[in-house]
């Protein structure tokens, strides 16, 4: 498409109306929602990997559910577990194997630092091997990690920015945090929960 | 419960065996390894011992002893529920002379076990029909389970990106620290805070969202 920021365009919906935006965000919304993954899948990490594209936290939802193994037909590869150092070079010519555009997501601690692999075989994160446009840590990440990470890379396809973006990790609260309600403690009236939750704030 | 099979060996082989030992059941017999493959084929062969299972076979690095590599075989006999270790020393300082016999005619199931070894430890057995690295790669310098190799020597086979490259930090991210997930680490390695943020992740959606 050569370089179309700036340029705008008209869409003609019907008689009745039409709408005005700029040919790089109607770009960006229309790669976000029709994301072809390819699934780097070597270790545990998998496992959560099958989970989420299973119905219940259903990756339909955001364009992402259709694998494609093949890296030429795909525009987002999902590294899914650790990378060892002998692996390294068939990563690198998957990911030079994929058109553009094509964006990088490191599910899981491994594929992003190598966690605790500190050692000879494994690659610590494949940021050093290939551009990686997200990182979920965890060991594995939830489901609903994962998907706050393909909500972050939605956003940075829309904004067109490839610095890389990492999720931030659910921490376990200390005991007496104010904002943190327990549902099953109090279970009178749930309005008056909605106070107490907002007055949490900045959680 | 095999300390029988024990007994067999010591009447049959005398001097070779140079020590076993009995502790919670586990039978062990620390051999010569030039009668390693005797050793081997007799308890194989013999039909009241009969070792049709070659269990695991793995190096174990005393760096500090001579000789330095300690081999260890377990065997397991289906038919007659019985278990042995057999263990024996090869190798000085330096690894010279860390040879065995290879025990792939005895059992042909070991083959891959030598490999392992070979690759990991660097024990070389004499006789062995393809004796290359099975886990690391053909590229890969050393043993990586010796003592001697260090314990933060990497051998990438694709160069690792260099930072004006990719543009930003490429050493372990924010929330990923030097020691991710290992207490046990190499401790020391300051922790750097690199400045990802500016416009990423966070960053508002374009307009015409």
């Amino acid at each position: 498409m050569g370089d179309v920021s700036g340029r705008s365009v008209v869409l003609e919906g019907s008689e009745q109306g039409f709408a005005t935006t700029r040919v790089d965000a109607l770009l960006g919304w229309a790669r976000k929602y029709s994301l072809f993954a390819y699934p780097f899948v070597t270790a545990c990490c998998g496992m959560e990997f099958m989970a989420l594209t299973s119905p219940r936290f259903d990756l339909a939802r955001f364009g992402a559910e259709a694998p494609r193994f093949s890296p030429r037909q795909s525009d987002l590869l999902w590294v899914v577990g650790t990378i060892s150092q002998r692996q390294a070079p068939v990563l690198k010519r998957i990911y030079e194997q994929m058109m553009e555009p094509k964006w990088v997501l490191a599910f899981g601690t491994c594929a992003s630092s190598g966690g605790f692999y500190d050692n000879y075989t494994t690659v610590p994160g494949i940021d050093k091997v290939i551009p990686t446009d997200v990182y979920i840590p965890g060991c594995p990440p939830r489901p609903e990690a994962v998907l706050d990470g393909l909500m972050l890379l939605q956003d940075k396809i829309q904004t067109g920015s490839r610095r890389p973006g990492v999720v931030k990790p659910r921490f376990d609260p200390p005991h007496a945090v104010d904002g943190l309600v327990q549902l099953r403690r109090s279970a009178g009236d749930p309005s008056e929960l909605v106070p107490k939750l907002r007055a949490g704030g900045d959680r | 419960m095999s300390q029988a099979v024990l007994e067999k060996l010591k009447a049959r082989f005398g001097a070779a065996i140079l020590q076993t030992h009995s502790d919670f059941g586990d039978d062990t017999a620390l051999v010569d390894a030039a009668e390693w493959k005797a050793i081997a084929k007799y308890l194989r062969e013999d039909p009241a011992l009969d070792f049709d299972l070659p269990v695991d076979l793995c190096g174990v690095d005393y760096p500090k002893r001579v000789p330095r590599m300690e081999v260890v075989l377990h065997l397991y006999s289906v038919s007659k529920r019985h278990r042995i270790r057999l263990k024996t020393r090869v190798g000085d300082e330096d690894m010279d002379g860390a040879e065995l016999d290879s025990l792939v005619s005895i059992w042909a199931g070991i083959n891959w076990l030598e490999r392992e070894v070979y690759d990991m430890s660097g024990v070389r057995f004499r006789g062995h029909p393809d004796l290359r690295r099975i886990l690391m790669y053909p590229e890969f310098e050393g043993h990586p389970l010796q003592k001697t190799y260090p314990a933060d020597r990497t051998q990438p086979l694709v160069p690792y990106r260099t930072e004006e490259e990719a543009g930003v930090p490429l050493h372990k991210i924010e929330p990923f620290g030097p020691d991710e997930g290992m207490p046990f680490g190499r401790k020391g390695a300051p922790r750097v805070t690199p400045a990802i943020d500016e416009e990423g992740p966070t960053a508002k959606p374009a307009e015409g969202n």
